[in-house]
């Protein structure tokens, strides 16, 4: 440890107290970002008559679980949830993998037009989705893709893909050449090369970016609320909605409505936070 | 190598699919919106070409400028909140035991849905038996208003959600900017007997200005397309008052189905969203780029 000038008895005294000063801060701020789930949680346990009578922080004397089975079993809840599922692992997967091969191409390759090619989607990253709403609904009516989940995916995959390229880029340009030159020594083609040896080496990164979009494709709104109308084919976020208006009064149906949506992006986040901080912080410092 | 590398075809195969999907579903819309401005057009019938009629019409509609003026207030706030998530930050990047536990809890916010954290913060605001005037009623206010009714009071209500969800976002940037500066320098300047506010204020704080100008921009940009909490929240009302650039864009199109003005709406706001982006790069723009790595 260095020595500080001027640590005699009264400034330790003081930088302790800093100190406690300090974390009673960051605690304040912790606690205020998770009170308010805390009390979501609560409620969803109570019935009315308990949400309204009793503190709001109280536990409930019985833990009222029936919420929840009433809301999956009665509502399309558990529909809207699987829509959410297979919709955001088809629009991650394509994602990742038409990113990974642009990247690929762009870092990797040599042939005219990269830069062109980077620019288009780096200035992609700036364009606000709601400016392309009326076309897109437009288009896809005419195509006949409007309350198709096809509407929806594509939309993920292409506002995505610049987010998703961003924090690969970084990952592609610092892989070293010589993997490339020994392989195409051997005789590999460019496919064989990417799929066999880039591709399982960016592993890290990948999962980073799926975590990422997953997040994104999991609590977007405004595509399913245009495009959707079919309750068959609405996700999470927009049921979540829709419900909710049918339930105005039955608080602890909505707790529990609210915290099967969230729950999923919860417990990604209790198993994975150091891959999603880090990919939070990739795909925005880099920019 | 280069033969194999060099490969056009490939290049074209891999990049193809994903550039077609970014020009036909984000550049050609962007185009189009421009374009169905200048149309009479409800949606589904034939489009009449107006002109400039719309565009006109955006400049004299008074709900159009309110609507923009709470946008831009949103954004002023945004930004002048971003000074906040730098002190923590700073803080937090002191050495300080648990910091990674505190980055953690306050990001959970921002992973949820705007749609969920809105329902939520309606049970919070709720007149009567919504938290926030549980509590202020427990400590002595007889009559707490009703806070997402009074025209008002309502959009600093929203935006108190909005700080809550992004709070850990931008505190996770700065913290990691922070500790990117290499401890080298900071403990050299303590050697030359700086203080702790020296350290942050002259050293660390210069050393991230560039992370410091990109979430400027993010947040700024950021207002101007806040939409889905304010259509859950409040929906634009009451009587407008929340209403921002890209729900009444919303409410033009897909509720009055003026899908020509609701057109023109969101090109203004393309050109709002760009235009305020240069300008803030330009404008923080520095001509020495600090390197320390």
């Amino acid at each position: 440890m260095p020595t500080y000038p001027g640590t005699d008895r009264g400034s330790a005294w003081l930088r302790r107290f800093g100190y406690v000063l300090l974390y009673f801060l960051l605690s304040l701020v912790a606690l205020l970002q998770i009170l308010p789930l805390v009390w979501l949680l609560l409620f969803s346990l109570k019935n009315n008559q308990e949400v309204f009578d009793m503190a709001p922080f109280s536990l409930p004397a019985t833990p009222r679980w029936e919420n929840y089975v009433k809301v999956w079993t009665e509502g399309n809840i558990s529909l809207y949830f699987f829509n959410s599922v297979w919709i955001t692992v088809v629009s991650v997967v394509f994602t990742v993998l038409f990113a990974s091969l642009v990247t690929f191409a762009i870092t990797r390759m040599r042939w005219k037009g990269r830069s062109l090619v980077l620019g288009l989607f780096m200035v992609g990253l700036m364009i606000p989705v709601h400016s392309t709403l009326i076309p897109l609904f437009s288009l896809f009516l005419k195509l006949h893709l409007t309350d198709h989940p096809l509407s929806v995916i594509l939309s993920y995959i292409a506002f995505n893909m610049p987010i998703t390229i961003m924090i690969l880029l970084g990952f592609y340009y610092a892989l070293p050449r010589e993997v490339e030159e020994a392989a195409v020594m051997d005789g590999c083609s460019v496919h064989r090369i990417f799929f066999r040896i880039i591709l399982p080496m960016t592993a890290s990164v990948i999962s980073t970016t799926a975590i990422i979009n997953m997040i994104y494709n999991w609590n977007e709104f405004i595509f399913v609320n245009t495009f959707i109308s079919t309750d068959s084919y609405k996700t999470l976020t927009v049921g979540v909605q829709n419900f909710i208006g049918q339930y105005t009064t039955d608080w602890g149906a909505i707790g529990a409505t609210l915290m099967i949506s969230i729950m999923p992006i919860l417990i990604a986040f209790l198993i994975l936070s150091n891959r999603i901080v880090e990919g939070i912080a990739a795909g925005s410092v880099k920019g | 190598m280069d033969k194999v590398m060099s490969n056009r075809l490939v290049a074209a195969m891999y990049v193809l699919p994903a550039l077609l999907l970014l020009l036909v579903l984000v550049y050609i819309p962007i185009v189009l919106t421009g374009y169905y401005g200048l149309m009479q057009w409800d949606g589904i019938g034939a489009m009449t070409f107006i002109g400039l009629d719309n565009y006109a019409r955006l400049l004299q509609d008074g709900t159009f400028w309110q609507s923009a003026n709470h946008t831009f207030l949103l954004a002023l706030f945004s930004a002048l909140s971003l000074i906040g998530y730098l002190m923590i930050a700073l803080v937090l990047s002191g050495k300080i035991k648990g910091a990674n536990l505190f980055r953690k809890i306050y990001l959970i916010p921002m992973l949820l849905s705007s749609v969920a954290i809105a329902q939520l913060w309606l049970k919070i605001y709720h007149p009567s038996n919504g938290v926030l005037n549980t509590f202020l009623e427990a400590i002595g206010f007889s009559n707490p208003p009703a806070w997402l009714a009074e025209p008002s009071l309502v959009l600093y209500a929203l935006f108190v959600p909005i700080l809550w969800q992004y709070a850990g976002f931008y505190i996770l940037i700065y913290y990691a900017a922070l500790k990117n500066i290499p401890e080298s320098l900071v403990e050299a300047a303590r050697i030359d007997g700086a203080s702790p506010w020296q350290i942050a204020f002259r050293i660390k704080l210069p050393l991230i200005t560039e992370v410091i100008k990109v979430t400027i921009v993010l947040a700024v940009v950021g207002s101007l397309k806040y939409f889905d909490l304010i259509y859950v929240m409040t929906d634009g009302g009451p009587n407008g008052s929340s209403e921002v650039m890209a729900s009444y864009m919303y409410r033009q199109a897909f509720r009055s189905f003026d899908f020509g003005y609701g057109s023109a709406v969101g090109f203004f706001l393309l050109l709002i969203c760009l235009l305020v982006t240069w300008l803030l790069r330009k404008a923080t723009a520095s001509k020495d780029t600090i390197q320390y790595s």
